[in-house]
Order: structure tokens, then C-alpha cells, then sequence
């Protein structure tokens, strides 16, 4: 990352190929993720958790999708709003049509859904690039919108798409409190991290990267950019829903369609370019920026200010006086 | 070094005539490519041969002729078709995936042979991992063939323009080529890089068995490497035959002799 | 029959419209190949300077005739647009030069938010009015051939005059002057222009002004037409699917493609919306623009994308 490393050699390929090659590293980031489950909410009070540390990690999810499709396969997408609100509605319907669905499993099943149409809506990626698959992936976005505000099957018929979710439970375990929400996303933000850096790093993670840098290239070297692109949506809408799924049931616990507009596909669209496109660790660094730094501005700004302005009134007077 | 017996016609062109709106990029163009030779292609620039390359290999589909290979004839190739049947290439200008690593660009030529699914990609158990380090394996034999050990990791955009050019020929030879199809590998090199490339072609002829064709702007280079070679000028064909035959040629005399650099 | 006809005529002229801020985005995108996403901001920041110093110079300098105040509230408005150009080039385009399509947009995208806060905070957030003589009852054509006639709205054909006039001074400057020429060159390539001489961060200022006064006449229109409110920079998300149906590079894909998008929504949401509960209008728009781009993926109009190897 921000450093080289020297002296540590590697005898087989396998150790040289994984994710954290430089024992401090992997050192580093166990610590990391242990601090993060036990070590945080010793030291967190209910308002962090709510405000941002919950927001962080569903968001960080939706970025690590999003990231695959636009970091690592350079497909420009306008329309993660969209997958987040198909994650979150279909999931909800799988709950509530179905006796005893499992909540895990709802999320799972909401994923699949976006899946299903991250691959619909990516088909024009095979005849457009660039601004104009951008622009075109807005046609999901607003016609997402659309759907969940009128087709009254998609909302089990409540008015508006405005829908509620409560008493989520895990396998006996319900999630009420602040931090059973945050170890729950954080679970998935674990899990799911770990799936998406295999899979960068492997065949399929090269193919995406060769469609992003030369997709005429990859062609003659036998690589499909059909496979290649619908296969980055695919993965891409999945991640996303999930994601969306958490920020309903999770984090809102009751939403309309406008929580999943054309400013939320925005937001994602900051973290990740924010964050480092192509980067599993940045389009977290970016969920952290884009989070923390309104909230930071509105608390700190005023203070650094006012700090900054009797520092000066300070040394002003003190001229004047000598 | 024992040199393989060049054995009987592989690659047959026939007939080719390439256009883009009013430009005859290819005009009529037949040939044919024995296995185990080195073929080369030469003649000014724009006389068309990148182009013939590419329709070769399916980058461009040409309005006229066909092109067999081993027997089998096609209209119009289709890239991945072309790939399977284990035609590889190098491009003019280095068409490398400039935010990967040598590694990973190399690894890239190994992506027909890689069965296991994106599920167990996913979770890296099993098939997956052993795949993974076998054809890290294969291409490590190819950055020791290349010499360029000690940059496997660099992201390609920061190498030198001579070590790019070897990381090309890298990423064809990782897909174990039985046609190797070689734009211009010389372009840009001083004499020394040349030397080196030119030994590197002739070792993938004579060790991993490979068909070479060739584009070169190199005289020298061309006399001295290549068994056959075909003059194209302005889309046509005006010599094919070996270098003393066609270095005799009137017409590519007076066409065109390049001069050894 | 009749209804058909006004429905396609509403929809020419809203398609209008569109073309005119599309032409802003189309613009600015051929001459330093950035896309501009603030274009909507812009539109209304221009209206809101317009429609607030119509109403505020009478008071402070005392006068009453009204030509008089839209004329001079257009200049200060066009001004201010300028203003904003030179900011933008100065601050945010000079140090992106040659960075990818993702994150110039992401810096328009950027720009815009600060546009939006800026004419809040310096103009309010109420609804004005821009009055600049428009006639506001609509007429009745062809009354000899369709009974009752053909309702067209007066405003809407100044307006569509007024757009047209625009397109054929800006085309006639693009293609005529040296500085047409120049902005070009550096659509093509920033780097090549530069090293023949042509000063880019002027160009760059040229665009941007020539974009905020298409974005102050846009502004003006649609101000007049249906009042200065904060919807209107949502306009700028109407006019995508225009551009991208016309192709990015071209002018007259702007305006083919604004007529075509008018058309198409005023046409679905009357004939279509009623079957599928309405609102069908902007997504249909989108639609419309990625069918077409499945067989032209340039647009109609725009230039084919060719990769050498």
C-alpha cells in the first residue's frame, strides 16, 4: 500500500498469490477486524452507531459493488439507486409473501433479484461506452423510480411504495439494538469483502480489467466482453442489492422509493471515485469520507472556525497593543 | 540449435479484399503460411499489412475471400474462435492492459484454460486456488524465457517501451500459440533489444514449435530470420518467395527496399 | 385527429426546449470534451439572476418601464454567467486537464451542487416570475380544416423562434470564425491544440461563457413559461437522453434529438401514461434514447467511436 515491502520471500506460489502477502499487513488488518467487532462497541455510544457507523458499513458494501462494475471493469453505471432499491423491495416481498423466510435468506434472494436485472439493464454495455452507457443507465435509474412508486404489485399494494420492516431475526436472535445492527453489517461487510477480493484477483478479475483497459485486446486474446461485462453487472448488482436490502430492514427500517434515487446513485458513484476505483480497501476509505465529512463539517467546521477567528482577533490585538 | 522441418501449408489466405468506406485497405490478397516457418510480412507503411493481421484474426472482417485454417475455412473469423483454435498476437502499439501487473497481463493469455467457475472463483477453495498457482507456474516459465524476472509485478504502464514489447509477446505466448502473429516487435528498439527480440522469436519457433508471422520494417532482421516473405504494397501483393527471391524482385525493388538500421 | 395533432405540436414545442439546453452540455462537451452535468444548475441560476434583478433594479435605481428592467437584469444575469465561467475554468478545469470521463463528471457534478447552494443563498428560494412580454393565451389555428381549430400556444412558437435563432448563430460561429475553428481543435485533442498555439484556458472560458449565455436564453424561456423554481435544474436530467439520442458531438443531434424526446413524451404520457398509471414521461425519454443507441451506439448524429490496434 503506502509502502514497500523487503525481505520477506515467499516458497510457493500460493502464499506469494494471497490477499495480504506482507505478514504486518495481514497482522495489521486481523487486528483491524477484531478491534472492529469487539473493540468499537465497548467505546461507541448509540448515536455513532445509528449515524454513522451503520450507514458506513451498508454504504461501503454498495461501494464495493458498485466498485467491481465501474473500478474494475470501467463500466460507467448511473443506476446503482436503482439495484439498491430492487435489493430492498425484493426482499421485503420475499419476507412478507412468504411464511418463516429467514432474514438472511430474504436479503440473499433480494440480491438475486438486482442480479437479475443488473443483467437486463447492462445488456446495452455490449453496443455502449463510455458518457452514453452512463447516461443510458439512467434509464433503470428512473424507471426504478417509477415502478416501486406505481406498480402496486412490486409494494404488495402499499400506497406510494412506502413499506416498514420489523423484528428482524437471525435464527432465534432478534437484532434490535444498535450494536447487534452494526455486528450484523459488519458480518456482511466482512464476508462479502473477502468474495469480492477473490474473485479481483483471480480470472475473472483479469478479464474484467482487460475489458476496462482494452476491451479489443481482450477480444483477440479469447476473452468474451459478453461474458466479461454481464458477469461484472451480475456480481455488481448483487453486492449492491444486498446492500440496499440492509439500508431498508437495517439502518431505515421503513422506506419509499425516494431513498433509493438518483442522489443516492450519485453518493456511490463520490465513494468510489472518491475512494479509488479499482480498490476493495478504497471504495471503503471512500464510504468513510463521504459519510463522515458532512457530519464532521457540521460539527467541527464551526469550532475550527471560531478557533481560527479568536486566534487571529488575538494576534491582532496583540500587534495593536505593542 | 536444431531447427524444426517446416512441414506442410497451416494458414492459407485467399482472396482477401479488406475496404473502410473509399480505401482499398486489401486488395485481392493470397498466401499461404507452412508450419514451423517464419513468415514475414513487409512492404511501406500503409501497404496494409497490420490490416491483413487483423483480419486474420477477426478484428476486421474483410468484404472478399476466406481464410483456412488447418483445412477448416472461414469467411469471417471471430476473435475468440481465432484464440481457441490457437492463433495468438502481438499489436503495433502495445495493446497491454496498462493498470495490471506483467503478472497479471501474461496471466490474462492464460484465460482459455482456465476452467473453474466464478462461484469457486469466488470463495478460492479447492480447483480454484490449484488452477490458479499451476498457471502462475506456466507463466513464471515465461518470464524466465523472457528475462524479466525482476519486474513481475510492476503495473506495465511504468515499464520501458522495450520490456512492454516483451510482455506483449508474454501474454501471446501464454496461450500457447500454434500461429504466432507479430506486429512490428522491433518498432522503436535500438540494435541491442533487437538482437534480444529476434533471438526470443526464433527460440519460439524452435522450442515451443510455433508458426511465425511476421511484420517487420527491419531488412536485416527479415533476411536473416525469416524463411518466406510476402510484399505488400498499397493493399496488394507484389512478391512472395524467400528473401534472396524477393530482395531480386523488380518490383519490390523499385516499390520499395528499406534499409538495415 | 385534432388532439393528435395538438399533442405533437406541444410536443415540438417543449422538444424545443430541450434541444436549447441540450445545445449547452453539446457545447461545452465538443470543445474541451468535458460533460457538463452543471448545464441544469446553470439554467437556473441564469433565470433566478434574471428574475430577481428584473424585480430588484426598478427598486434600487427607480424606475418603472419593464423592457428597460429585463433588458438590463439579461445583461447583469449574462455577466454573472461569465463570472461563473471564468471561476469554473480557473478553479476546477485548469487541474483536471486530460483526466477521465469519470472524473471530470463527478467534478461537474461537484460544480453543480455549489451552483444550486450559491443562487439559493444569493437569490432565495421562493418561485419568481421572469415577465418578458410573452403572450400567455393560446390561439386557435386552422379552424377551417380541424373544428374549433388547432390549439397552439403563442409563447411556446416565440420561444421556439427564439431557440432557433440561437442554433443558427452559434452553428454560423462554430463553423465560421477562427475561434469556431479553435474550439474544435481543442474538442479533438486538448494537447495537439495547445501545441499549435491555441491558448486553452481561453478557449475553455470562451465555452463556458458561450454556454451560460445559451443556459441565460434557455433560463429566460423556460422561467417565462412555467416560473423560476428549483425543478428547473432538474431539466438538465431531461435533457440527457436528448443528447445522448443525438450523439454528444453534434449540434444538429441536439436539436433533432430535443424535437424527437418532445414529441416521444408528450406523446406516450397522453397516449401511454393513462394504461400504466402515468408519470411514464421521463423514463420513457430514457428508453427512447438507449433503443435507438442499441442500433447506433453514437447517437443519430454524433461521431462513430473507432479503436486502432
Amino acid at each position: 500500500m503506502f509502502y514497500r515491502e523487503n525481505g520477506q520471500f515467499k516458497t510457493n506460489y500460493k502464499a506469494d498469490q494471497q490477499i495480504f502477502a506482507i505478514t504486518q499487513d495481514r497482522w495489521a488488518v486481523l487486528a483491524l477486524i477484531a478491534f472492529a467487532f469487539i473493540g468499537v462497541p465497548m467505546m461507541v455510544d448509540e448515536y455513532l452507531f445509528r449515524a454513522i457507523l451503520i450507514p458506513f458499513l451498508i454504504l461501503a458494501l454498495a461501494a464495493v459493488g458498485l466498485n467491481i462494475l465501474v473500478g474494475y471493469c470501467g463500466q460507467l453505471s448511473l443506476g446503482s439507486g436503482a439495484f439498491m432499491a430492487i435489493g430492498a423491495y425484493g426482499a421485503y416481498n420475499f419476507i412478507m409473501r412468504i411464511e418463516g423466510m429467514p432474514l438472511i435468506l430474504a436479503l440473499l434472494l433480494g440480491g438475486v433479484c438486482a442480479t437479475i436485472a443488473g443483467i437486463v439493464f447492462g445488456i446495452p454495455s455490449l453496443r455502449v461506452r463510455g458518457l452514453y452507457l452512463a447516461v443510458a443507465t439512467l434509464a433503470a435509474q428512473f424507471f426504478w423510480d417509477w415502478a416501486f412508486l406505481r406498480i402496486g404489485w412490486f409494494t404488495i399494494y402499499t400506497p406510494s411504495g412506502s413499506v416498514a420492516v420489523s423484528n428482524l431475526q437471525v435464527f432465534g436472535w432478534t437484532i434490535n439494538s444498535p450494536v447487534e445492527k452494526y455486528w450484523f453489517c459488519l458480518g456482511f461487510l466482512t464476508v462479502f469483502a473477502l468474495l469480492a477480493k477473490n474473485l479481483v484477483r483471480s480470472a475473472i478479475g483479469r478479464n474484467w480489467m482487460a475489458i476496462r483497459d482494452m476491451d479489443v485486446a481482450a477480444a483477440v486474446i479469447g476473452i468474451q466482453p459478453l461474458y466479461a461485462k454481464l458477469s461484472a453487472f451480475a456480481v455488481s448488482s448483487f453486492i449492491i442489492g444486498v446492500a440496499g436490502g440492509l439500508w431498508g430492514f437495517v439502518h431505515l427500517g421503513g422506506w419509499e422509493p425516494a431513498a433509493f434515487d438518483i442522489q443516492r446513485s450519485f453518493q456511490l458513484l463520490f465513494m468510489v471515485i472518491i475512494g479509488g476505483m479499482g480498490s476493495i480497501m478504497g471504495s471503503m476509505f471512500g464510504a468513510a469520507f463521504i459519510v463522515a465529512l458532512p457530519i464532521f463539517l457540521n460539527q467541527a467546521l464551526p469550532l475550527l472556525v471560531a478557533g481560527w477567528a479568536s486566534l487571529s482577533l488575538r494576534r491582532a490585538l496583540r500587534t495593536l497593543n505593542s | 540449435m536444431a531447427k524444426r522441418e517446416i512441414g506442410d501449408v497451416i494458414l492459407d489466405v485467399e482472396n482477401i479484399s479488406l475496404r473502410f468506406g473509399g480505401v482499398n485497405a486489401l486488395s485481392d490478397i493470397s498466401f499461404d503460411v507452412r508450419e514451423h516457418e517464419v513468415r514475414a510480412i513487409i512492404g511501406p507503411n500503409g501497404a496494409g499489412k497490420s490490416s491483413m493481421l487483423n483480419c486474420i484474426n477477426g478484428v476486421y472482417q474483410p468484404q472478399e475471400g476466406q481464410i483456412s485454417f488447418r483445412g477448416n475455412t472461414f469467411k469471417h473469423m471471430n476473435s475468440r474462435q481465432v484464440a481457441e483454435m490457437g492463433i495468438a498476437r502481438t499489436f503495433q502499439n502495445l495493446a497491454l492492459f496498462k493498470g495490471m501487473s506483467v503478472i497479471d497481463n501474461i496471466m490474462t493469455g492464460r484465460n482459455l484454460r482456465i476452467k473453474s467457475n466464478i462461484f469457486l472463483q469466488a470463495l478460492r477453495i479447492g480447483p480454484a486456488e490449484r488452477e490458479e498457482s499451476e498457471h502462475r507456474e506456466y507463466v513464471e516459465q515465461i518470464i524466465d524465457f523472457l528475462e524479466i524476472q525482476a519486474h513481475r509485478k510492476t503495473p506495465v504502464g511504468q515499464l520501458p517501451y522495450g520490456l512492454q514489447k516483451r510482455v506483449d509477446l508474454g501474454r501471446a505466448l501464454a496461450m500457447e500459440p500454434q500461429v504466432l502473429l507479430l506486429d512490428e516487435p522491433m518498432a522503436g528498439m535500438n540494435m541491442e533489444e533487437k538482437q534480444d527480440m529476434s533471438r526470443f522469436i526464433l527460440d519460439v519457433n524452435e522450442e515451443f514449435g510455433s508458426t511465425i508471422v511476421l511484420i517487420e520494417h527491419d531488412m536485416g532482421v527479415v533476411m536473416d530470420i525469416s524463411d518466406r516473405v510476402v510484399v505488400l504494397d498499397y493493399g496488394k501483393k507484389i512478391g512472395d518467395g524467400t528473401p534472396e527471391e524477393v530482395r531480386a524482385n523488380e518490383d519490390v525493388i523499385s516499390a520499395y527496399l528499406g534499409t538495415s538500421h | 385527429m385534432a388532439f393528435f395533432l395538438e399533442t405533437l405540436l406541444g410536443g415540438l414545442m417543449a422538444g424545443m426546449l430541450y434541444s436549447l439546453v441540450a445545445l449547452g452540455f453539446v457545447l461545452i462537451f465538443k470543445a474541451s470534451g468535458v460533460f457538463n452535468f452543471a448545464q441544469g444548475a446553470m439554467v437556473l441560476f441564469a433565470a433566478l439572476a434574471m428574475a430577481r434583478f428584473s424585480e430588484w433594479l426598478p427598486q434600487w435605481l427607480g424606475f418603472d418601464n419593464l423592457l428597460l428592467a429585463n433588458v438590463l437584469a439579461f445583461l447583469i444575469a449574462g455577466i454573472l454567467m461569465f463570472g461563473i465561467a471564468w471561476l469554473v475554468e480557473r478553479l476546477v478545469l485548469r487541474h483536471l486537464v486530460n483526466q477521465d470521463g469519470a472524473t471530470l463528471l463527478m467534478a461537474t457534478l461537484g460544480i453543480t451542487y455549489f451552483i444550486d447552494g450559491l443562487g439559493q443563498s444569493l437569490f432565495g428560494s421562493d418561485i419568481y416570475q421572469i415577465n418578458i412580454g410573452m403572450p400567455k393565451e393560446p390561439v386557435f389555428l386552422l379552424d377551417s380544416v380541424f373544428e374549433g381549430g388547432l390549439m397552439v400556444n403563442l409563447e411556446d412558437v416565440y420561444a421556439a423562434i427564439i431557440a432557433a435563432s440561437l442554433v443558427i448563430l452559434l452553428t454560423i460561429f462554430f463553423n465560421k470564425t477562427i475561434t469556431g475553428r479553435a474550439l474544435r481543435a481543442v474538442a479533438d485533442d486538448h494537447q495537439a491544440a495547445q501545441s499549435v498555439g491555441i491558448p486553452l484556458n481561453h478557449i475553455w472560458v470562451v465555452v463556458w461563457c458561450v454556454a451560460g449565455l445559451v443556459a441565460l436564453v434557455a433560463g429566460m424561456i423556460w422561467g417565462s413559461k412555467m416560473g423560476v423554481q428549483f425543478s428547473l435544474s432538474t431539466v438538465a436530467l431531461r435533457a440527457l437522453p436528448v443528447i445522448i439520442l443525438g450523439g454528444l458531438t453534434s449540434v444538429p443531434g441536439a436539436i433533432i434529438g430535443g424535437l424527437i424526446i418532445g414529441v416521444g413524451e408528450k406523446l406516450s404520457e397522453v397516449f401511454l401514461g393513462g394504461y400504466v398509471g402515468g408519470g411514464i414521461e421521463i423514463w420513457f425519454a430514457y428508453m427512447l434514447a438507449l433503443v435507438v443507441l442499441m442500433f447506433r451506439p453514437q447517437g443519430l448524429f454524433g461521431e462513430k467511436i473507432i479503436d486502432r490496434v
